[in-house]
């Protein structure tokens, strides 16, 4: 009877959202996601509203008139910022996915240390690089804007 | 670990129930168990179904971190009832799941089927061509300490299905292999007695299979053994990806030592018994 009858029980995309008690790595990975989608997103509507100017001029210039309000400033800016993020972090995944900054394999001994130890210098420059970019983008977006 | 000085109390262990006969999903039902120092989870467990509740349904065995029978989620996070003291994890309450990403047979028993499928699928054993040598053997492979030290962390992997639960790559893509077959191909793969990467490549660099991980490293951080699963992940990935570009080094697989000769054999050492299996 038993085998007849399952509760499924994957945590679906929670699954990337509740973090709980875990490690950072996996905030960057959510992060990472995330801003792919957002990107991804983004990258849609910009083939939907340059494509306005097939149709007429007019339709052109009502887009970026509703474009040009400081809600969309605001939203260019954070694409932006995921962009910087998702670019620098896909950096160093993929330093980590050809095996760069993993380190060998070795014989656990409790407490244990993972891959994980071995490539935080690498994340936190990445990390630190990421911010830098953003904080100069975010200086050119809204400081020196006309 | 400092552990801090904890004097008996009452803790609520919140438990996420399940009866197929009965139930269409999961509830929550609570439970007070009185708590010593030196108590597992596992204790606990055992407490409320001597105490309270005969009909709690738990899988464990040998209650020392061995068997990777009572993976359960503790607190939001995978991890080995037997291996973790209450107190280290709780002071006023504990909650208690199934593992997530596996089905639920009863309360806090997972269906653990398509890790062992999934881990079956990657060939985690020796794969050579030389299948006479494989049935009759007549010496021993050669293998240096330091081809063994390339994949011994990763042979120390127990199957308790907690890097499965920890992936949040699993979470939404059930068809993904997963860190612990992942991890055990590359254990095979770099093992210098076998032969079997062509074989096992079209498994693992696959759509679900190695380059669906994204490092969020919660398979390392949870597994019980210190296999770091995450590590092979990415050097099975390098393998595939120097694979796909023809730069892997082609290994020769390990030479053949004939018997030791010239040695006598000590007296008191008896013969090896006689194969027992066709």
């Amino acid at each position: 009877m038993l085998q007849d009858k399952r509760c499924p029980n994957s945590i679906g995309v929670w699954g990337w959202l509740g973090g709980g008690r875990w490690g950072l790595e996996r905030y960057l990975y959510t992060l990472h996601r995330l801003t792919g989608l957002g990107i991804l997103l983004y990258f849609i509507l910009h083939i939907l509203v340059t494509s306005s100017r097939v149709f007429s001029e007019k339709a052109w210039e009502t887009w970026m008139g509703v474009f040009s309000s400081p809600v969309f400033k605001i939203g260019e800016f954070l694409v932006y910022v995921a962009f910087a993020y998702h670019a620098i972090n896909g950096i160093r995944l993929i330093l980590i996915e050809l095996g760069f900054s993993v380190g060998k394999a070795e014989e656990p001994i409790y407490p244990y240390k993972s891959s994980l130890n071995v490539q935080r210098p690498l994340m936190i420059v990445s990390i630190i690089v990421a911010a830098v970019l953003i904080a100069a983008g975010g200086y050119d977006f809204f400081a020196l804007a006309h | 670990m400092t552990r801090k000085l904890q004097k008996e109390t009452d803790i609520t262990f919140h438990i996420r129930r399940y009866n197929p006969d009965v139930d269409d999903k999961p509830h929550w039902q609570k439970f007070i168990v009185h708590v010593e120092p030196g108590m597992t989870v596992l204790d606990g467990l055992h407490q409320i179904r001597e105490t309270q509740d005969a009909s709690l349904s738990m899988r464990y065995s040998c209650r020392m971190g061995v068997c990777g029978s009572c993976g359960m989620l503790l607190n939001g996070r995978p991890a080995l009832a037997c291996n973790t003291q209450i107190f280290d994890i709780a002071s006023k309450a504990l909650t208690v799941a199934s593992l997530p990403n596996f089905d639920i047979v009863k309360d806090l028993v997972p269906d653990l089927t398509p890790l062992f499928s999934k881990h079956i699928s990657t060939y985690p054993y020796i794969v050579r061509d030389d299948a006479d040598e494989m049935l009759n053997p007549t010496g021993e492979f050669f293998q240096s300490p330091d081809e063994l030290t390339e994949y011994l962390q990763f042979t120390y992997c127990i199957k308790c299905g907690l890097c499965m639960a920890a992936c949040p790559t699993m979470a939404t893509d059930p068809n993904y292999l997963g860190p612990q077959p992942l991890a055990q191909s590359y254990r095979y793969t770099k093992d210098t007695r076998d032969d079997g990467f062509n074989l096992r490549k079209k498994v693992v660099g696959g759509s679900h299979g190695a380059f669906r991980c994204h490092y969020a490293g919660e398979c390392s951080n949870v597994c019980p053994k210190g296999v770091d699963p995450a590590r092979a992940i990415q050097l099975m990935k390098r393998e595939l990806v120097l694979d796909y570009l023809k730069l892997r080094k082609h290994r020769t697989k390990s030479a053949i030592l004939g018997k030791p000769e010239g040695v006598k054999r000590r007296p008191e050492i008896p013969e090896a018994p006689c194969f027992t299996k066709e």
